[in-house]
């Protein structure tokens, strides 16, 4: 049960995007169309899973064993760096279709930072290692979430009549904060 | 001189450049965590400037980027310690959005642009020029939230009390809302120029 609700928290209350400020580089710019909000979601999903469950080792059994918390920031990054180009090549050689889908979001997640947000926070909250992996999948599937209602409410808005200034990044802000405002619901206001 | 210039206003970093918007939306719920922000963020864009473009000439470009990467992760753990150490109150503020710098777009993307073909100091002016156009979009961004929700600047009261305090602009619907409004602002006032 506990699991379950970091996962539900992760996913809604404290949704990665609206709550959090995290990845909003690619939500802006990824959110245009539906098909590539779902290729861009899994992708991260994905990668934020297996980010969390490498920096969560490397964390407690290398760098706190070591006395070395400080080399923190610069272990993560790296590892996350390193380990998108090895699920790159991974799925490259081994699985088509897999690379078709996800090939070219991969290397836009490096520098996504709800990826290197997930970890930092992981160790903050000071999760045990199962809460770790359920809190990531939650961030993953909020972010698709909140990526795939606003690719939705673009494609919507499409041939809208919008002030020329608003145009773009500016309707899609206020838009995404209305959203925010939503997603606050679920956490009882 | 133009190096500096271009990042206060018709290269904003924040405003036209759309870059480093996530510590831009979260740490704007006062100007004086804009501030402090801005003033990390300078610090970092400074020590990367003098180090990629003094290095630019030995670092191969197959690892330039892992290379940049482990630059910037250092002077942003440097600044980490330093806030920590001085200003705890801030810096327990600012959360995790201190070390999430490493991964803020403004810097990498000005170590690639930038600091690697220019000299030490075309790449110091460039940095003083975004870090402070970058701080001065958080200022403002800020201070704006902070008078609609609080009815204050940098703590100092502006509106008289009686005003409502508006509670949305300190929430993260309200960050995305008046980014949006003073982007919508900013582009309009651009146009007519």
């Amino acid at each position: 049960m506990k699991y379950i609700g970091i996962f539900l928290t992760a996913t809604f209350v404290n949704n990665m995007v609206l709550h959090y400020f995290l990845g909003i580089c690619p939500f802006l710019g990824i959110s245009g169309a539906l098909s590539t909000a779902i290729g861009m979601g899994f992708a991260v999903i994905f990668v934020m899973t297996l980010a969390s469950v490498s920096t969560y080792l490397i964390y407690y059994k290398i760098l706190i064993p070591l006395n070395l918390p400080y080399l923190q920031y610069v272990s993560f990054i790296l590892v996350i760096a390193s380990l998108v180009q090895l699920v790159e090549m991974f799925l490259k050689k081994y699985s088509r279709t897999l690379y078709k889908a996800l090939g070219i979001y991969l290397p836009l997640i490096t520098t996504n930072c709800a990826i290197l947000g997930v970890t930092l926070f992981m160790i903050l909250k000071k999760y045990t290692f199962l809460e770790s992996i359920f809190f990531s999948l939650g961030s993953g599937f909020g972010f698709m979430l909140a990526l795939l209602i606003m690719a939705g409410i673009r494609e919507e808005i499409r041939g809208n009549d919008i002030p020329e200034g608003l145009k773009g990044p500016g309707i899609t802000l206020i838009i995404a904060g209305i959203l925010a405002l939503g997603f606050m619901g679920f956490s009882g206001f | 001189m133009k190096d500096f210039i271009k990042g206060l206003f018709s290269q904003n970093p924040i405003f036209v450049l759309l870059l480093g918007m996530c510590p831009t939306l979260a740490v704007t719920t006062k100007a004086l965590y804009g501030l402090s922000m801005g003033l990390s963020v300078i610090f970092v864009l400074f020590t990367t400037g003098i180090i990629v473009s003094l290095i630019r000439k030995i670092v191969p470009s197959e690892v330039r980027i892992p290379t940049y990467i482990i630059i910037i992760a250092t002077s942003v753990t440097v600044a980490d310690i330093f806030l920590r150490a001085n200003y705890p109150e801030i810096s327990k503020a600012l959360g995790p959005y201190v070390p999430l710098i490493v991964v803020n777009c403004i810097i990498l993307g000005r170590a690639e642009a930038f600091f690697s073909r220019h000299n030490i100091i075309r790449s110091i002016l460039d940095a003083l020029g975004m870090g402070i156009g970058f701080t001065l979009g958080l200022i403002i961004l800020g201070g704006f939230r902070e008078l609609l929700a609080n009815g204050t600047i940098f703590d100092i009261r502006v509106f008289p009390n009686w005003y409502p305090n508006i509670l949305l602009f300190s929430l993260p619907g309200g960050a995305f809302i008046s980014l949006g409004i003073l982007i919508g602002i900013f582009n309009s006032f651009k146009r007519k120029k």
